[in-house]
């Protein structure tokens, strides 16, 4: 009997230390670990700036930041010595947007291109997330007006105002696949209260595609298409019927600023030039070299730094 | 037999009360970069931490996307392009008190040292730093540490042209307000 307490002392006192050494070792990470609720994880960075090149990309200014985007088109390099290539000819828009919320953009805009003045709205309503939650695509909705400021010409008909407007409604769709690749696709659409004949439509449909690919942290390629449906537009600008456009840009980010040099069949800066006013034809060489300069300022700062 | 097995359970029971951890998972670290260009600071209020009052043990953890920023877009290239937080999304620290005494602890804050591992942007070094521990209102054990750490030593990239308005010394300010475990 007594034989049989010692053993069942001995197993106690052995179960008793690997008791306490489990309790010492029991990794305090991993306790950490436990205690600690999933997050979900927001995709960041889809694309470096708000614009893929010309056209809206998902990405917003956050809360409190304000963006200053100069944008500037050249004329067509294949105008040879005399233009110096395009440059002595550049039409320019000067932007300003800000963040009302993380998600929510407001901006205003005037472009040299037929002296129009803009104002847009900008709502990312979903965000691309993994972990805890999962969703495989931000989505965003942007809105713009868009007011004509050129004289008018035209003897026969009443200068109405609402004849200079303009507008421009898209949804944008973006997805970023791993680190390094991220696609966009924005159905959109036009409408002109001024069209030039009966034939020509004053709601147009297009439907964008961009897309962009890290090549260093701080360095993209893009690459944009819009094709706007056909028999939409057949008054021609000067000798050409408007096409669609297609642009490459890089992308260089140096901390508060972006800089987007583009080569573009366009010399829009906005999506509703892009879609009814792009008359260049990338075979002839009527390719215009752009870019845009984005820089951030943090207007209201956030909670926790006074 | 059975005073033996009761004799057995009370010590069980005993250590385990021994083994006495203080727990936060609302810890403050605020990080700071100075250099004459630029100065730049974020601070993550999500920080979980875990001492073990019993033997001087102690880890840390925390998710580099809940660092804030007073620039949103320095916020999105921190976790784009520093450290990467899509593939290395948490920082941790395993380490231990050295020479710790588990009475030490009182209403006037105790220096220790504290050696361990911190693993960040998929390196772990072995690092030690000074902290102090005191007694805080409710029970609670407050815990601090001011130390640096080099980007280099973490193989956290810094683009050229950025260069000059990023420290490669960061300073790492530890705030920690710990509560006892049930």
């Amino acid at each position: 009997m007594k034989k049989w307490i010692n053993i069942m002392a001995s197993f106690f006192l052995i179960f008793m230390s690997t008791g306490m050494s489990f309790g010492q070792e029991n990794d305090l990470l991993d306790l950490l670990e436990q205690k600690s609720a999933p997050e979900p994880d927001l995709t960041i960075a889809t694309f470096k700036a708000t614009r893929i090149v010309t056209g809206h990309s998902v990405e917003c200014n956050a809360k409190g930041v304000m963006q200053f985007l100069i944008s500037h088109r050249f004329g067509q390099l294949n105008s040879g010595f005399s233009e110096f290539y395009g440059l002595d000819n550049s039409t320019i828009r000067l932007g300003l947007e800000y963040g009302l919320t993380d998600n929510i953009n407001i901006g205003i805009g005037r472009s040299s291109f037929m002296k129009t003045y803009d104002a847009s709205f900008k709502w990312r309503f979903l965000r691309q997330k993994s972990g805890k939650s999962n969703f495989p695509f931000t989505a965003a909705w942007v809105s713009s007006i868009y007011i004509n400021s050129t004289k008018y010409e035209d003897n026969v008909r009443n200068d109405y105002f609402y004849s200079r407007l303009d507008y421009h409604h898209a949804l944008l769709i973006a997805r970023k696949f791993g680190d390094f690749v991220s696609i966009q696709l924005m159905p959109t659409l036009v409408h002109r209260n001024l069209v030039s004949t009966q034939a020509d439509k004053n709601t147009i449909f297009a439907l964008g595609a961009g897309a962009s690919v890290r090549l260093t942290p701080s360095i993209r390629a893009n690459a944009e298409y819009y094709y706007t449906l056909p028999d939409q537009i057949v008054s021609p600008i000067g000798t050409s019927i408007p096409t669609n456009t297609f642009s490459l840009g890089l992308d260089f980010e140096t901390g508060g600023h972006v800089f987007q040099l583009h080569l573009t069949n366009s010399r829009a800066m906005t999506e509703k030039f892009l879609i009814d006013s792009t008359t260049g034809q990338w075979g002839n060489g009527d390719i215009h070299f752009g870019f845009n300069i984005s820089r951030v300022f943090t207007v209201a700062k956030p909670k926790g730094f006074d | 037999m059975r005073t033996i097995l009761i004799f057995v359970l009370a010590i069980m029971m005993t250590l385990n009360l021994f083994a006495q951890k203080y727990i936060t998972q609302t810890g403050n670290i605020r990080f700071f970069s100075k250099t004459p260009v630029e100065h730049i600071e974020a601070f993550n209020n999500q920080v979980s931490g875990v001492l073990n009052t019993d033997n001087g043990e102690m880890a840390f953890s925390l998710l580099m996307k809940a660092f804030n920023f007073e620039k949103a877009l320095m916020q999105e290239h921190f976790n784009e392009k520093y450290v990467e937080s899509s593939k290395y999304p948490k920082a941790t620290f395993k380490g231990k008190i050295v020479n710790f005494n588990k009475n030490s602890i009182t209403d006037k804050p105790l220096t220790v040292n504290v050696k361990g591992v911190l693993t960040m942007h998929g390196v772990s070094k072995d690092i030690e730093v000074k902290g102090s521990l005191q007694k805080a209102n409710k029970g609670n054990i407050s815990g601090k540490s001011v130390f640096t750490v080099n980007l280099k030593d973490f193989n956290i990239k810094v683009p050229s042209a950025v260069r000059k308005n990023i420290d490669d010394n960061i300073e790492i300010n530890v705030n920690m307000n710990y509560e006892k475990m049930d």
